[in-house]
């Protein structure tokens, strides 16, 4: 911290008493709470977990109404824009670590549990076994246990590549966006932010078609062996996180449109397109793990 | 505590300058709606004790069945949830919310910080604990009672839970959640917020291993949700993550939570040692020797930290030269734990001891946690291990370094800093009754289960053969003798201090009349500490533990009871 | 209580006395350690406790005023650096001993199920052999109620209706694996212990130097009978484990039930009530009547359906807790079976004949 910051900004704003954090956890508690009975059969889960999240989303959009409060009243000086500068990084760290588990079980499922269950001494166990990846063939050799109906594999043509070339543009547009919004071209600025917004749209649906093609045209399911838990895994968490970036870029052009942000000040515009160019970034990595490779 | 129970915010008007913080609320929503760091570490504080007994309670139920062989008291089944629970409230509910407390404390006021970076966040960050406990708490009422595989739910033996299994995965996610925002809060509050001239290097060390700590935390706890997650899937919809009959692999799920839980054994360990380097100094009167090398040391105790996971596994059969790369990683954490104790040995050499409470928990932790850290080496021993392994002599290895350990260093952290948050001294003599109670209890308690494991007695076990009963009749004893001990903590030395009861104490407890003593700067302001401190940056001395600026730290009314250089005679 | 030879002694400080090499040598490593860091141990806190009594303030010592020294830290990252890869280099001496399990004489797989140990002998002397290994009922029985009084057995429960029987001075290789859940095989006095994991085969070795009993136990968390599942190894000289092998080969023989065979309700009912209390009463309760979880067969529509395929899949394959029972012979299923709809307040009149059982095995 230089002396000049100080100078600046002799106050790091510190928000008053609120209610909202204790507000936001009560509501998680019937979420999960719920939740946790619902997927074991308890049918009053279902409406505990409704209300739980409609109570979540009612504390957020209150939570997030204050802060954009604060921040469009200048409360928020230059240490405390750093700040949110580090724990976005920071929370995109963990994100990354978070995906880190789940390719970490397709690797390991791969180069590891696939080949040593179809190998020489797992032959006493399952005999009929053949390590073959993907391991779609018909009847014992899909799986072990032969529990595994055929399936066939989600090849790179067309969706996924259309996918990538989707979010790659979104990340184009979303710089352009940024550059006007530099420039104090508002304008384009949102009409680029809302093109941004549609191509992740796009994406969700496109991805969303690709799951009822493999459901109903590939009989690929989440239940097809490891190929089948992988690849939902890994495609499912990351179009929740695409959902999740969409959100965000959705609210910041909504922001855009009440004339929030200025060209030198705009980090709620910068975090989600960090957000987005990280969700983004995942997507090549599964795009080449796993549907080429 | 600058107030826990009397809600003393502070009088309108006495600080012109701030009027954003001027109605701190009262009454319950003071509590509920915090966003001042000292209370919110109080919550934390409290939420763990609470967590604590509560596991503790649970651990009495396991060594009273185990007083002697033969089922009395439990089926093996509930046996077996008390054991799974007690491992989890422990560690997620005791351990780690307690030490997020005193960062919560003390971080902003040893930095000179006005509070925590995200402070709303911060009061979500605790919140969502509530939620979390409660789930895991309520799990003994569910259909089929609380998850039974283990803290460590191993897979395939979670397919097997009922739906409380469900509800305490949800409640690992919310804890989590929560802890990732901590970090993130931390290492934003250190990196951002520190006063002019608190160089990185000139912080103290309890802000340090914070500081790493937290990097730990938000690199392993996303990579437990993920295990958790796919445990979730594998039991309600049909993936096979960890089902060898569809391609998966159990072990898998070993390497993937080891990932995780073996960072996670020195996320409870580095800021108990953050603690004792504060503490040691203190009593020593004398700076802490290799301050740089207790930072390197620290850092390297992290990143090894990373690479040594499969220690936990060496009899789920791995090739041999895994085992070896595992061995020799786990053995080489021997050398940066060396040095800190080498550190805190010569921190003391020379030195002007006195033995308040504080440094009797902080010396006791150096000792006894130097056993648990050998017996860890041994356990690291491959071989060794292989009949170790899931035996009580693992068990008492954990509790050698978790309660001797992070415990212990909580314990003198409780009775350091207690003056500066309650504006009340402790009574010394009960001080000293709850340590010395303690450590002996704890001694009977736990050694003896080190001959249990050589003998091979298995851990996670609701009964044994009749040679095992002696040992274990002795443990027995002694966790009940414990468990009483931390009740008087409670009731004759925490109560009486929240309650303002108790000899006032001055700014600086520790100190000698010539200043030598505690450093840093929670003791430039009063005690209790006010609610508000450092709004504005302070400015400091070169060593960066003291105040230039006296205005900016003006003497508040509620906290005249002592002039704020007494000294106290030691 | 006294000591068992092969298990725990009555307040046994130590690891067992070593049947095999690596046991011997994993004991060495342990007082090697032990005896290193107790050294350390004392070196370091002598140190410590001299400051203590010398440095203290109330004998009116000052402080000094050091408070770093690259060289002191130097050498004391040095130091230890070099006691560590001084521990290092035995064990791993040890473990690559340990792992080396080519040239076997014998090679026994060890299946673990919830709750006891299958083995099957696949290679050397007494192929073919394979039995169950289960807790005796007597020592659950006691357990159940408290251990009180003084004539609990010496190898309270690690005594096994039929335990694992070798040969001395032979290597013999332990295929691990198991059934539903991971377990661990072990025994100390043979300084062994292999995780069981399910789905994947896992080895490890040992060669007896000694006849005797040596007992282990399960050692890897697999629910609520985790405790109850102990571990018999018989080591006998060669010629009465070739003694052995002939008895248990001809037992085989005469205890092959004939899966075609017909059964009146009276004996396979008999027959099932002993098949239900090895294997079922665990978690059903000898009163059928189930626990938490573990559901009622007592009344349950399942048991009492007329479509008796439900039951068998059922026991057959397993479902949710409960585990598949594949490995039982047809007549057992079918005893139990049949025992389960005609007993309690169950009173269906069916019988179930191995046939059926074995019709439904394939599907
Ligand atoms: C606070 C928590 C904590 C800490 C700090 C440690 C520290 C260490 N642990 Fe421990 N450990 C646990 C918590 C912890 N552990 C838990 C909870 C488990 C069980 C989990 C479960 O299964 O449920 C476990 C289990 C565990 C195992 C697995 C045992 C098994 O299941 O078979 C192993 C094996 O290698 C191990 C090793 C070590 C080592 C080498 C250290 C080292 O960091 C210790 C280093 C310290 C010293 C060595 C002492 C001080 C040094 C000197 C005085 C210098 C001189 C010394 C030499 C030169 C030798 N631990
Ligand atoms: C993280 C910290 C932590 C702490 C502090 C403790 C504290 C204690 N633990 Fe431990 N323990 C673990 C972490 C911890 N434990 C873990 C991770 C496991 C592994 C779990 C697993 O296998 O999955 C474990 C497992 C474990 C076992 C092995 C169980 C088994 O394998 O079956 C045992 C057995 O003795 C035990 C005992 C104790 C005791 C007696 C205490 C005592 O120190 C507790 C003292 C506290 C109190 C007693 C509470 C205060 C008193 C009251 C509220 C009033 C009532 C009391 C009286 C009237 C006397 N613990
Ligand atoms: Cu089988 Cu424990
Ligand atoms: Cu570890």
């Amino acid at each position: 911290m230089s002396a000049s910051a100080h100078g600046t900004t002799p106050h790091y704003f510190v928000p008053q008493p609120s209610r909202h954090p204790a507000f936001a956890a009560f509501g998680l508690f019937f979420l999960f709470f719920g939740l946790a009975n619902w997927i074991n059969g308890a049918d009053w889960g279902v409406y505990s977990f409704a209300f739980g999240l409609l109570w979540l989303f009612g504390v957020l959009f209150q939570w997030f109404r204050d802060s954009i409060r604060e921040s469009e009243g200048g409360q928020y000086g230059r240490k405390i824009e750093l700040s949110f500068r580090w724990s976005m990084s920071w929370f995109i760290f963990s994100e990354v670590m978070f995906f880190g588990a789940f390719f970490t079980a397709l690797w390991w499922m791969r180069a590891h549990s696939v080949p040593e269950l179809g190998g020489i001494d797992n032959s006493l166990l399952w005999p009929d076994f053949k390590a073959i990846w993907p391991s779609r063939g018909v009847g014992a050799t899909a799986s072990p246990a032969g529990i595994i109906e055929p399936f066939q594999t989600m090849t790179p043509f067309w969706l996924p590549t259309i996918n990538t070339a989707l979010l790659l543009s979104s990340g184009v547009t979303l710089t352009i966006a940024h550059h006007a919004l530099r420039e104090n071209h508002r304008g384009r600025t949102i009409a680029f932010m809302w093109l941004t917004v549609l191509l992740g749209l796009v994406f969700l649906f496109v991805q969303g078609y690709e799951y009822f093609h493999a459901y109903s045209d590939l009989n690929l399911k989440l239940t097809s062996g490891a190929y089948g838990s992988t690849f939902f895994m890994l495609t499912g968490f990351h179009g929740f996180h695409v959902f999740i970036g969409m959100l965000m870029l959705l609210f910041i052009t909504l922001r855009l449109m009440k004339g929030h942000f200025t060209a030198d000040k705009h980090f709620g515009f910068e975090g989600a397109a960090w957000y987005w160019h990280f969700v983004d970034v995942v997507w090549l990595g599964l795009y080449i793990l796993v549907y080429w490779l | 505590m600058s107030a826990v129970l009397d809600p003393h915010g502070h009088a309108p008007g006495d600080h012109a300058h701030d009027d954003h913080h001027d109605h701190a609320p009262a009454g319950w929503r003071r509590w509920v709606y915090a966003t001042n760091h000292k209370d919110i570490g109080t919550l934390y504080l409290l939420f763990a004790f609470f967590m604590l007994m509560f596991g503790g309670v649970l651990a009495l139920l396991i060594r009273a069945e185990l007083f002697q062989p033969g089922l009395q008291i439990v089926n093996p089944e509930l046996f077996n949830q008390l054991t799974t629970m007690h491992g989890l409230i422990m560690v997620f509910g005791a351990i780690m919310p307690a030490f997020v407390g005193f960062a919560n404390w003390m971080i902003p006021l040893q930095i000179g910080a006005p509070d925590m970076a995200f402070a709303r966040m911060n009061n979500f960050s605790f919140w969502l604990m509530v939620p979390a406990g409660i789930m895991l708490l309520g799990s003994f009422f569910m259909p089929g009672g609380a998850p039974a595989a283990g803290w460590t739910l191993y897979a395939p033996l979670t397919l097997q839970m009922g739906p409380s299994m469900d509800a305490g995965i949800f409640a690992m996610h919310i804890l989590g959640a929560s802890s990732i925002m901590g970090s993130i809060n931390i290492i934003v509050t250190i990196l951002n917020m520190r006063a002019p001239g608190m160089t990185l290097m000139k912080m103290p060390m309890f802000a340090w291993t914070w500081l790493i700590t937290a990097y730990l935390l938000i690199a392993v706890m996303p990579v437990l949700a993920g295990a958790i997650t796919m445990t979730l899937t594998d039991r309600h919809f049909g993936t096979v993550f960890f089902n060898p009959a569809g391609g998966g692999d159990p072990v898998m799920y070993q390497h993937i939570f080891w990932f995780f839980g073996h960072p996670e054994v020195y996320i409870m360990i580095l800021p108990a040692f953050g603690i004792v380097s504060q503490v040691v100094p203190a009593f020593a009167r004398k700076r802490l020797f290799g301050y740089a090398s207790m930072v390197y040391a620290t850092s390297s105790i992290a990143i090894l930290s990373f690479i040594v996971w499969a220690h936990h596994m060496f009899t789920t059969g791995m090739p041999v030269t895994g085992q070896l790369f595992f061995m020799y990683a786990t053995m080489l954490i021997a050398v940066p734990t060396a040095v800190k104790i080498f550190n805190w040995i010569a921190t003391m050499w020379q030195g002007s001891m006195t033995f308040e409470t504080p440094m009797l928990f902080a010396v006791g932790f150096i000792f006894v946690f130097t056993m648990g850290g050998f017996t860890g080496l041994i356990l690291a021993m491959a071989p060794i291990d292989l009949l170790l392994q899931d035996t009580y002599y693992v068990v008492a290895h954990f509790h050698y370094v978790l309660v001797a350990g992070s415990l212990y260093a909580m314990f003198a952290g409780v009775y350091y800093w207690m003056p500066k948050w309650t504006g009340v001294m402790y009574v010394e003599s009960r001080g000293k009754i709850h340590f010395w109670w303690t450590l002996i209890a704890f001694n009977v308690t736990f050694f003896p289960m080190h001959f249990l494991g050589l003998a091979g007695m298995p851990r996670r076990y609701a009964d044994y053969p009749m040679q095992f009963a002696d040992f274990n009749a002795i443990a027995s004893v002694g966790a009940f003798a414990f468990g009483i001990a931390q009740v008087y903590f409670f009731f004759f030395v925490v109560l009486p201090c929240m309650r303002g009861k108790g000899e006032p104490a001055p700014q600086r407890p520790w100190n000698d009349p010539d200043g030598k003593g505690a450093e840093g700067l929670e003791w430039e302001v009063p005690s209790p500490a006010p609610f508000h401190t450092f709004e504005t940056p302070p400015r400091l001395d070169a060593t960066a533990t003291r105040i230039l600026d006296t205005r900016v730290q003006p003497e508040r009314k509620e906290a005249v009871h002592v002039a704020p250089e007494a000294p106290k005679a030691a | 209580v006294q000591d068992l030879p092969g298990g725990p002694a009555v307040r046994q400080l130590n690891l067992h006395e070593a049947a095999t090499r690596i046991a011997v040598e994993i004991s060495w490593l342990h007082w090697f350690m032990l005896i290193t860091c107790i050294v350390i141990f004392i070196a370091v806190f002598s140190v410590m406790f001299y400051s203590i009594w010398k440095h203290r303030k109330s004998v009116g010592h000052k402080p000094a005023n050091f408070h770093e020294s690259v060289t002191v830290e130097v050498i004391w990252t040095i130091i230890p650096f070099l006691i560590v890869i001084g521990m290092a280099l035995p064990a791993t001496k040890v473990l690559v001993a340990s792992k080396d399990t080519s040239n076997a004489d014998l090679t026994i797989k060890a299946t673990g199920y919830q709750w006891k140990w299958g083995y099957d002998y696949l290679s050397g002397e007494g192929q073919g052999v394979s039995f169950l290994s289960t807790l005796d009922s007597t020592h659950r029985e006691i357990s159940n109620d408290g251990a009180k009084g003084a004539d609990i057995p010496t190898d309270y429960l690690l005594k096994v209706d039929n335990p694992m029987v070798v040969p001395v001075n032979k290597k013999i290789r332990i295929i691990t694996t198991a059934n539903d859940v991971i377990h661990a095989w072990g025994i100390p006095a043979f300084g062994v212990k292999q995780d069981a994991i399910p789905g994947f085969v896992r080895d490890t070795w040992f060669r007896s130097e000694k006849t005797g009993d040596f007992y282990g136990q399960c050692y890897e968390l697999c629910g609520k009978e985790h405790a109850y599942m102990p571990i018999h190894v018989k080591v006998l000289s060669a010629a009465d484990y070739s003694k052995w092998v002939d008895g248990e080969k001809k037992k085989m023989a005469a205890k092959q039930d004939d899966p075609t065979k017909v059964w009146t309700m009276t004996d396979i009912v008999a027959r099932g009530e002993k098949v239900y209390a090895n294997n079922c009463a665990a978690c059903h309760q000898a009163n059928g009547k189930g626990a938490g979880p573990i559901k009622a067969l007592d009344g349950s529509p399942i048991v009492l359906a007329a479509d008796k395929s439900q039951e068998i899949a059922i026991v057959l394959n397993g479902k949710g807790a409960m585990p598949a029972w594949k490995q039982l012979s047809d007549t057992d299923l079918a005893a139990v079976i049949s025992y389960t709809k005609n007993t309690w307040s169950n009173k269906t009149e069916q019988l179930v004949q191995p046939a059926e059982v074995l019709a439904q095995r394939g599907k």
